[in-house]
């Protein structure tokens, strides 16, 4: 009896040692890399990252995808699943079409949408078929910040909205169809139904969904490169750039730091904003 | 609104989302196949005009492509293992026991998850440099095996939940030891989850690009590849190298399906 | 060879106790019922005989081996769990084949203790078949045959046939007793079903609150239970209780006169089928008149206080009439008030 105590210690001692190596402590030499410059604490590597030209340009760049895309996403998954439960055929193939794109890495979402996109690309070939445009045109120079940024945010909702929809109607399915059908009998619209009885038990999976999507969504990287290579700046490209290009590992790693603050502050603001009282869940 | 009205509102919303998924993964592939040709037609055709094979064997002789395939498969392949090697144990504790620190340990998992984990990438090079780990694909699939390691080890927690203890208890009860309950009893019973967490990982590694570029030089998985080679490839490279990548995901989406839920966090139970 | 000894055993969760010290000493091939209501602490005390929990006090002996340490496997016992536990993954034979097994045994032997468990427990058909394809009492015969099958010389089961139908019920228990009977395990076999602990039975432990109030032979347990709740649980309809004045050593009621013990108050425990309907005697009126087939079933009040009363089945008798009981002296079981526990009669 006494091995079985501390049996579940050796059980997760590998993945713990494992975190601590690989998570831990690069974590702290992250900050470390970012605070120091040359042997002594500084805010030097801060004030390169700030005065760079790309520094204002690449956070609201980041911030703007963040604020648009993900809230398209949870709206837009919201319908998904609510159209899935209403299916009674073929909801199989449906769902599994719909979450492909979970598998697709982000740098293969820039590339699909740099088929569409680029100078003589199907978007150009549809324009000019209704007369918009008279021949190829170029969407995603740093001179049409506009339609470059309309690219990067469908490619993202186009690639990201399936981790959204499987965390929603995993939800979904936790909801026992009683309450609803209990609201219908009161004399409910399916509007009132949803608004009243599906959302506010969903608000968990709905926490979840918005603070893995957004995380992530401040990483976002690939895509925009694929696309616009540095044309469009975000935090992670210049992290990126400043690693690779400027052979930079200071600044970059202020950048992570950076990233990291606003991942974790949006985190918090998210449990704050969407705080789940455990007793008016079933 | 009529009933029959409102199925066909649906189905025709159903459908238009499902083209909205599937219509760019067949451009692509057009422009995959399409070759030099394909790429600068104009204006464009929606049929495969152009499509040969020749294009995509073209692009899998360029220099670097395939073996950049073969690292991309191999990093994932260790990223599986690891992972799995590391969180079905972790998850199992978990799962079976109320330990002290129980919740400190969950804890640490759920951290990794809400970090923008890649970005730990950049100190670790200056350490793979001096441990000899720096461009080789043991060091990727270790940065991934982070990446994915949490969902491992929820994944599997949900799994070991979903099998009553009884079922140990009984095999215990009848002669088997702590390892012999879990092999005959435990192991077959998880196994399609734990494979379906397996596929995962795999996913995660093939698909990430930042630390797999910081982390190699000349090893690089196809991803981190195509990432570099990206400014000065021609266009129907490109399409031919997203086409790619794009492939193995279809097929796994595809097998892990039944366990898409449990993958999350949030089991359907 | 392999009695079973229970030393003080002690078991809490967390604050609260599901066992408070729990002795037991079970000889060698004794059949033990345990009967107690839901939540009472049986399967507990099982679970630590069998090593699957862990006593918070106390020892555990089987045969002379103290095992409180050991884990369930070098125990030596075979048990069948409340919810089956049937392994989903393999076929029926595959799983009352798995203890043998697990034992070494080579095939023939396997395949011959196989299909005499699966006789027994009338499963042959279903042998090829995973258990998802069975129904829940079939299943749980499968637990049964399962533990059958290793012919252990401890035996624990959790309420195995808690599952079937009336018929089969009754069938299964009797080839159950006659099996075990000839193979000489040592069995602990918990159960709601009265009729089965004393039918099967060589003594029946009565639990409540994680306490053993009493053990003893069924019969025995019938005639003289040693507290209240034994009983009030034992039997059906359960034993009256008429709480009495007892003045010099007598108490006395209407047309009623008994020597009991006791000096303030006492609890008079009747059997319902230990009384006489006389011409005179105790005035009872009848409330509900219920035909059970083998008797009718009087309730009513005596004295203000609640009554049931077994007639014959013939009896004419309808609600709203009013009879004269006369219980039997010898067959009271007097209760002290304070204690709710037996006292001898005054002799
Ligand atoms: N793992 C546990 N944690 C906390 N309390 C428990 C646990 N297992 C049992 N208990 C409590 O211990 C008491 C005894 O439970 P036990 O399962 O032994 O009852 P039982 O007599 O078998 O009941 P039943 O006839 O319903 O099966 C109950 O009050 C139960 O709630
Ligand atoms: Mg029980």
């Amino acid at each position: 009896m006494e091995r079985s105590r501390a049996l579940p210690y050796l059980l997760i001692a590998p993945a713990t040692i494992f975190l601590i190596a690989l998570f831990v402590i690069p974590l702290v030499q992250t900050v470390v890399l970012a605070f120091v410059d040359d042997g002594a604490w500084s805010l030097t590597n801060f004030r390169k990252m700030v005065g760079d030209l790309n520094f204002g340009l690449s956070l609201r760049n980041t911030f703007l995808l963040v604020l648009v895309v993900v809230p398209l996403q949870v709206a837009c998954a919201l319908l998904m699943g609510v159209m899935l439960q209403k299916l009674d055929k073929g909801r199989d193939l449906v769902l599994w079409i719909w979450t492909i794109p979970l598998g697709v890495s982000d740098l293969a979402a820039g590339l699909v949408w740099l088929a569409i996109f680029q100078d003589r690309g199907y978007l150009n070939t549809l324009l000019a078929a209704f007369g918009v445009i008279d021949g190829p045109t170029n969407w995603l120079s740093y001179e049409s910040p506009g339609s470059m940024f309309l690219a990067v945010a469908l490619a993202e909702i186009w690639r990201a909205t399936a981790i959204v929809l499987v965390i929603l109607v995993a939800g979904l399915q936790l909801i026992p169809k009683e309450y609803g059908e209990a609201a219908e009998i009161f004399g409910a619209s399916p509007w009132t139904r949803f608004r009243k009885i599906t959302l506010p038990l969903l608000k968990p999976s709905i926490q979840s969904a918005l603070i893995l999507r957004t995380v992530l969504a401040f990483e976002v990287f690939a895509v925009v490169y694929a696309l616009s290579g540095r044309n469009f700046p975000v935090l992670v490209g210049e992290a990126y750039a400043w690693q690779h290009v400027n052979q930079n590992n200071g600044v970059a790693a202020a950048y992570a730091i950076l990233v990291m603050a606003i991942s974790l502050a949006a985190t918090l603001a998210y449990i704050r904003a969407l705080r789940v009282n455990p007793e008016t869940q079933p | 609104m009529s009933v029959g009205l409102r199925r066909v509102v649906l189905w025709s919303g159903v459908v238009t989302l499902c083209l909205w998924v599937l219509v760019p993964i067949y451009l692509i592939a057009l422009g995959a196949f399409g070759g030099r040709a394909g790429v600068f037609r104009w204006p464009k055709s929606l049929l495969p005009w152009d499509a040969t094979l020749a294009s995509m064997q073209t692009f899998l002789a360029v220099e670097g492509v395939g073996r950049a395939a073969v690292n991309g498969a191999l990093v994932a392949a260790l990223t599986m293992l690891l992972s799995l090697a590391l969180g079905a144990p972790a998850g199992y504790a978990l799962a079976r026991y109320a330990f002290r620190g129980a919740n400190l340990f969950r804890l640490l998992v759920i951290l990794t998850r809400a970090f923008p984990l890649a970005i730990l990438a950049l100190p670790l090079t200056v350490t793979f440099i001096r441990v000899g780990l720096y461009d080789t694909p043991l060091g990727v699939a270790l940065v991934h095996t982070a990446l994915a390691l949490p969902f491992a080890a929820l994944v599997s927690a949900s799994l070991f939940m979903g099998i009553p203890r009884e079922l140990e208890e009984a095999a215990w009860v009848f002669g088997c030891s702590r390892l012999q309950a879990f092999r005959k009893v435990v192991l077959p019973l998880a196994l399609p989850g734990l494979a379906a967490a397996a596929i995962f990982a795999f996913v995660i590694s093939w698909n990430e690009v930042f630390a797999a570029s910081v982390l190699t030089v000349r090893n690089k998985t196809l991803t981190a590849y195509l990432l570099t080679v990206l400014a000065e490839s021609p266009l129907h490279y490109r399409f031919a190298g997203g086409f790619l990548l794009i492939l193995p995901s279809i097929v796994f989406i595809f097998a892990v399906r039944k366990y898409l839920f449990a993958m999350w966090g949030v089991s359907n139970k | 060879m392999a009695g079973i000894r229970i030393d003080g055993v002690e078991k809490k969760f967390g604050q609260a106790t599901a066992l408070a010290r729990i002795d037991l000493d079970i000889p060698d091939g004794e059949f033990l019922a345990l009967l107690g209501p839901s939540g009472c602490g049986k399967t507990t005390l099982l679970r630590i005989i069998a090593g699957l929990e862990t006593a918070t006090a106390g020892q555990v002996f089987i045969g002379d081996r103290n095992v409180t340490e050991l884990q369930p496997r070098q125990r030596g016992i075979a048990m069948v769990f409340q919810n089956y536990a049937v392994f989903p993954h393999m076929t029926v034979f595959e799983n009352v084949a798995f203890g043998l097994r697990m034992r070494g045994a080579e095939d023939a032997e396997v395949k011959a203790q196989v299909a005499r468990a699966a006789e027994l427990l009338h499963i042959t058909p279903y042998l090829d078949r995973y258990p998802a394809k069975l129904s829940g009492g079939q299943r749980q015969r499968v637990a049964v045959a399962r533990a059958l099958a290793v012919r252990p010389s401890v035996l624990l089961m959790d309420e195995p046939l808690s599952n079937l139908d009336a018929l089969l019920r009754l069938e299964m228990r009797t080839e159950l007793k006659a099996v075990l009977a000839q193979s000489g395990a040592t069995t602990i076999y918990v159960t709601h079903d009265q009729t089965e602990a004393m039918g099967l039975a060589d003594r029946i432990a009565v639990m409540h609150k994680g306490v053993i109030e009493q053990i003893d032979r069924p019969q025995a347990l019938y005639e003289r239970p040693a507290t209240r709740f034994v009983g009030g649980f034992l039997g059906s309809p359960p034993m009256n209780f008429l709480d009495l004045p007892v003045r010099a050593g007598v108490v006395e009621l209407d047309g009623f006169r008994a020597a009991a013990p006791g000096t303030d108050r006492i609890i008079a425990g009747v059997r319902a089928e230990d009384v006489e309907i006389a011409d005179s005697g105790l005035p009872f009126d009848v409330r509900v008149a219920e035909p059970l087939g083998a008797m009718l079933l009087l309730s009513g009040a005596v004295a203000g206080q609640t009554m049931r009363v077994a007639a014959r089945p013939d009896m004419l008798i309808s609600a709203g009439q009013r009879l004269y009981l006369r219980p039997d002296p010898a067959r009271i079981v007097w209760i002290d008030p304070a204690t709710e526990r037996a006292v001898r009669a005054a002799a």
